[in-house]
């Protein structure tokens, strides 16, 4: 950022005449908001498409097909339907807190973009506190949601208010647990420092570090799918019992509010996931060399596509977990994070810990073996899934397409 | 402390499981059927033998005995019959089903004696205008000859409109 910050101002005529403060602050602004109108919104637009599909097919059905080629336009369709709705705020509403809750809760999902990286120079802040930074901007979502079910005086919103706090205070000690494993092993907070420790290969990468990273990545995904407020984690607003939790008495635009901080925060969970787990955008470095010869932007693309193609597979896990599992009980989810995650996530930190302190420079057999028995995993999966459809004897449709 | 971490094993097998057997339905063709963009078969084929769609009155073999109107239990077929003066025969002047009204019970085509009255298997027919549902098969300021079964004798019926089985 810094960089091509101050590339941009060399194009500048007599920029020592210019208050540099600004002009650094302005262009930031200017990347966070290209980055929402290009990147963000179109993201979670296109991923409310893409679940819908996914869901279709895994319930044999084939999904929107109507708007636009494959029903692709669908999400726009539906965003300029919400937008053309009638803005209804109830009387016994509270008005002010009411109008505001959409907007904290905007602002808390979006500013954790300003520490995203997308690639070793596109980044909106490399704060030295990044992951830090990402953890506590994205609680302002709660106070959000607790403010929507409080001013909309409506039972159902109340009860999805209070379960979401609830929910996503307690699951933020599993996920903090799961993140200081990953600090301990990096020496740093910030998101680039974390991606710049790891490597381009899977054995380099700090799920594969020691036998403890693979539990604490599993024991933050679920709890990024809970404070994401996402099946099996949505009791908040669970349709079968809450309408629509706190989101009931919202219509038009802010219920989009809404929905666009949902679909958005899929692609945060897999971001920060991809960030700390998976090696970020790392590429290896004979491509990097060979990619910096051809063009100034190549590499920056290659790594782009490397950190975007990561974070798809898990915002397809996501999806794929939401058609896959019912919904927990208030007290099943409570039990599962102060039973299981937070002693599982305190045992993991400890043996990272041990593991730093009993082999400082690590152990590459193990990171090889690690390796290894997540491709057993995932073959042994697939042969499942072979085995499923054989099982059924359907015959094998691959074509995406309607 | 062992029923904990069975506990963990069982619920991570089952979702490991599960969540293959959901990736199976992704390698499977959908069931539904894109009607009316993508159909496989041409439609009429995939409808059951006996389907009731729209009523049709073949007017070559309708004897205008109104045996239809009659059994309609909610008056949905309209006939208007005339004598001609000159020829003292029973003309067809208009023949009226209303199919926004047809609840499709098929006691119209019972009593027909020459299944005249028949469904077919069309019925697709939205419209804005619920008048385009009126079937009219006189068509308007015309009349039709009603249909005489020939005599057995076959001496005085020897007309070109003859049944073929008859």
């Amino acid at each position: 950022m810094q960089q091509f910050a101050d590339w941009l101002i060399t194009k500048i005529p007599h920029p020592e005449s210019l208050p540099m403060e600004f002009l650094y602050a302005g262009i930031q602004v200017a990347f966070a908001l290209l980055v929402l109108m290009l990147f963000v919104a179109p993201f979670a637009g296109i991923v409310s498409f893409i679940e819908r599909r996914i869901a279709a097919r895994m319930m044999d059905r084939v999904g929107p097909n109507r708007v636009g080629p494959q029903g692709f336009f669908q999400w726009i369709a539906d965003g300029i339907k919400s937008l053309l709705k009638e803005d209804i705020i109830p009387t016994a509403a509270d008005s002010i807190l009411f109008r505001l809750a959409p907007y904290l809760i905007f602002a808390g999902m979006f500013a954790a973009f300003v520490s995203i990286p997308f690639s070793s120079g596109l980044i909106i802040s490399d704060l030295n506190v990044g992951i830090f930074f990402i953890l506590a901007i994205t609680s302002i979502v709660v106070i959000g949601i607790l403010m929507s079910g409080w001013a909309s005086n409506n039972k159902y919103s109340l009860l999805g208010g209070m379960r979401s706090a609830a929910q996503i205070v307690s699951y933020e000690i599993p996920a903090g647990l799961a993140i200081l494993a990953v600090i301990f092993l990096a020496g740093s907070l910030s998101m680039q420092e974390i991606i710049k420790a790891q490597g381009a290969y899977p054995w380099q990468w700090f799920l594969f570090d020691n036998p403890f990273m693979p539990i604490a990545f599993i024991s933050l995904f679920i709890a990024s799918l809970a404070e994401g407020n996402r099946t099996p984690f949505d009791i908040p607003e669970a349709e079968s019992e809450l309408v629509s939790g706190y989101s009931t008495e919202y219509s038009g635009m802010r219920f989009v509010f809404f929905y666009f901080e949902e679909w958005a925060n899929i692609y945060l969970i897999a971001a920060v996931g991809t960030t700390l787990f998976l090696g970020g955008w790392q590429i290896p470095p004979a491509v990097r060399t060979w990619a910096a010869g051809v063009s100034f932007a190549l590499p920056h693309l290659l790594e782009f596509a490397t950190f975007f193609l990561k974070a798809a597979v898990i915002v397809f896990i996501v999806i794929w977990i939401r058609w896959t599992l019912p919904r927990l009980r208030v007290d099943q989810l409570m039990a599962l994070c102060w039973k299981y995650l937070t002693p599982i996530g305190f045992a993991a930190t400890l043996g990272v810990a041990s593991w730093m302190v009993l082999f400082p420079q690590g152990l590459p057999m193990v990171r090889y073996l690690l390796v290894a028995g997540a491709l057993g995993v995932i073959l042994y999966f697939f042969y499942r899934v072979f085995y499923q459809v054989w099982y059924t004897k359907q015959p094998i449709h691959l074509n995406p397409f309607v | 402390m062992g029923s904990y971490f069975k506990n963990i094993f069982e619920s991570a097998t089952s979702i490991f499981e599960g969540m293959s057997i959901t990736f199976s339905h992704l390698l499977r063709k959908p069931v539904t059927i894109q009607y009316p963009d993508k159909i496989a078969r041409p439609l009429a084929e995939t409808l059951p033998d006996r389907f009731r769609g729209f009523l049709k009155v073949d007017m070559e073999i309708c004897t205008a005995c109104l045996a239809c109107m009659t059994d309609c239990p909610i008056d949905c077929i309209k006939i208007v019959t005339k004598k001609d003066e000159t020829s003292k025969e029973r003309l067809l002047f208009q023949f009226d089903i209303d199919m926004a009204k047809c609840m499709f019970c098929g006691l119209c085509t019972e009593p027909c004696p020459t299944g005249a009255i028949h469904f077919t298997r069309e019925f697709e027919r939205a419209t804005e205008n619920i008048e385009d549902l009126v079937f009219k098969f006189v068509p308007e300021g015309q009349m039709i000859l009603p249909y005489k079964a020939p005599k057995k004798e076959s001496a005085s019926g020897a007309e070109a409109e003859e049944p073929e089985e008859a």
